[in-house]
């Protein structure tokens, strides 16, 4: 179990001052630090790994002290033994794979390094890449080249910062699964950076949000991401919609409350929430999470059913991304079956039709 | 031709070179890789060499070498003899008076490294001594290449330095471009010409084999 209790300022090109101020722990397993860009998550991997230093708090893996204001002790990055692939990677671009891959475990004997080199790789599914030079590998490849190079070393603690950015999903659950079949093994915390919500889902465990600096949630990536609860995590989460809204009555015996969206232009039943009538409030509804019928909807159980017109139609892959202003407007995301059977074009009269437990209340 | 004065440029040039590049590479690291506040300090320091006029700089190297300089007293007893008008005289205020060439196209090729690898090497376990050697160095070899060669080739054409502390005897102190004016004072021009054209020949074949080797590093042309 990876504990760290630590608060660093700091400022971003004169901007205004930065407070990370960061208590959590990482046990054993996958566990996804998620927020936004610019959330602090890269300099809560640098402090852990010994490459910036917090201005004061406590770092600890298990027994060993890793960072401690109090006892002025910080660990040089090169004896805390952990690994760390960073968003670049950075591969060594004049060593060839082997040497990268052969750097971390230099101290051991020529042919236990080579033993293990070639254990990693084939592991990895590199093996066959091993004379190569970085610049000639595939994105992939250098995913697959710079996790073998970091878990080569069996370090105590695993940190990925975005390691798998800008591969496709297929390539990307790939090399998930190969780190999983790593870790059944090994069992070390791995914390995992990421603002993709797709990777949340593909690793399902544990989740801790960071916004701002700070953490605001964590447990599992269901209950987090799927109700989250600042306007920013609900951005990053990808909620499509984020409308703003007013409180208009409370109905704590059904559990609701009704807000009116977008200056009074409609209102919808909300999940009740900590807001009290007249309060501004966002609500946060999946693009997928609304239903679209092209008659008025009748003995439904959705207690949300808004008449309203499509603006636009734009085909994004297998998806197809509607604007239907009803009152306010909405993003809606249906596949180009439904397009075609229920002939969506702009201009068309529609009924959006919304759970109330479909939508969340954000502040 | 006066070939004992052409040797003798070329021996200064490369001591001069090599040895500077054992300075030149922690003083480099420094002033790349502190983020102590008082950098700016050094790095005047190291370019004032720049703007200074030579006869500035070899004056205040005389007067330290002279046998009741710091320099020179230090010399005296550790050695026996002098250290004005000497070799290893003009070797010390030619390394002064080259500094500059040799730290910053070294501090310019370790400010462009990738900070991610170093970071990189540091978490795989290496300490700074592995990581300059391993990463640092091989990375930065077109500037350790540069800085190499320019100290070389503004060794061999320096003229003011060489005048004050170095004099001009023959065999000793008399480098290629003090046997230039010395010829051009008696009016031969003919044998002044010969021996400036092959000094601006050396330093061409060496500018171009910098520039050859890397456009980036200390360049005054816009990159391509």
């Amino acid at each position: 179990m990876l504990n760290v209790q630590i608060r660093k300022q700091f400022r971003l090109n004169g901007a205004k001052p930065f407070i990370l101020d960061v208590a959590a722990s990482f046990e054993a397993g996958f566990t996804v630090l998620f927020g936004p860009s610019g959330a602090g998550k890269s300099t809560l991997l640098d402090c852990i790994a010994g490459l910036q230093q917090p201005d004061c708090g406590e770092i600890r893996l298990e027994e060993r002290l890793y960072f401690d204001s109090a006892r002025n002790i910080s660990l040089a990055p090169q004896r805390r033994e952990l690994a760390y692939v960073f968003q670049s990677l950075a591969l060594f671009p004049h060593l060839s794979v082997e040497q990268n891959i052969r750097y971390g475990i230099a101290k051991l004997a020529g042919a236990q390094q080579k033993e293990r080199t070639l254990r990693i790789a084939t592991v990895f599914r590199i093996e066959n890449l091993l004379s190569r030079r970085p610049a000639e590998l595939s994105g992939g490849e250098k995913q697959r080249v710079a996790l073998a190079r970091a878990l080569v070393t069996r370090p105590s603690l695993l940190l990925l910062d975005e390691p798998l950015t800008g591969l496709d999903a297929a390539l990307r659950r790939s090399i998930l699964e190969d780190l999983r079949a790593w870790n059944a093994a090994n069992r070390i915390p791995i914390v995992y950076v990421t603002h993709n919500r797709e990777e949340v889902d593909a690793i399902g465990e544990r989740v801790v949000t960071l916004v701002e600096g700070r953490v605001q949630e964590s447990g599992a990536p269901r209950a987090v991401l799927d109700a989250p609860r600042s306007i920013e995590l609900a951005n990053a989460a990808g909620f499509e919609n984020v409308l703003r809204a007013v409180v208009v009555e409370h109905r704590p015996s059904d559990g609701v409350m009704r807000v009116a969206l977008d200056h009074a232009a409609c209102e919808i039943e909300i999940p009740f929430g900590e807001a009290a009538p007249g309060d501004e409030v966002r609500v946060a509804i999946r693009a997928g999470d609304i239903l679209i019928a092209t008659e008025a909807p009748h003995f439904l159980s959705a207690r949300n059913i808004l008449p309203g017109t499509i603006e636009s139609l734009e085909t994004r892959g297998t998806m197809v991304a509607l604007r239907v202003k009803a009152g306010a407007v909405f993003q809606v995301h249906v596949t180009p079956g439904a397009v075609r059977t229920l002939d969506l074009s702009p201009g068309l009269l529609v009924w959006l039709v919304i759970k109330t437990h479909s939508c969340h209340l954000v502040r | 031709m006066n070939l004992e004065a052409l040797f003798l440029s070329l021996r200064l040039a490369a001591t001069v070179a090599i040895l500077l590049l054992a300075i030149a590479l922690p003083l480099a690291y420094g002033l790349a890789f502190s983020t102590w506040r008082g950098k700016f300090l050094v790095e005047s320091v190291v370019a004032l060499p720049l703007v200074l006029p030579p006869t500035v700089l070899g004056f205040y190297a005389l007067v330290a070498m002279g046998p009741r300089g710091p320099l020179g007293k230090m010399w005296q007893s550790l050695f026996g003899h002098p250290l004005a008008f000497t070799f290893a005289g003009l070797v010390l205020a030619s390394m002064l008076y080259s500094l500059p060439f040799a730290v910053q196209p070294l501090v310019a090729s370790f400010e462009s490294l990738d900070r991610r690898l170093l970071d990189a090497s540091a978490v795989l376990g290496a300490d700074r001594a592995r990581t300059f050697l391993r990463v640092i160095l091989p990375l930065a070899w077109p500037g350790l290449l540069t800085a190499l060669v320019l100290s070389f080739a503004h060794t061999l054409g320096e003229f003011g330095v060489v005048l004050m502390v170095g004099g001009n005897l023959p065999g000793i102190t008399r480098t290629v471009s003090i046997d230039i004016y010395d010829r051009v004072q008696s009016l031969d021009y003919a044998s002044a010409h010969e021996t400036a054209l092959l000094l601006l020949l050396v330093s061409f074949v060496v500018l171009s084999i910098v520039y050859g080797v890397n456009r980036r590093v200390w360049s005054p042309w816009p990159v391509k």
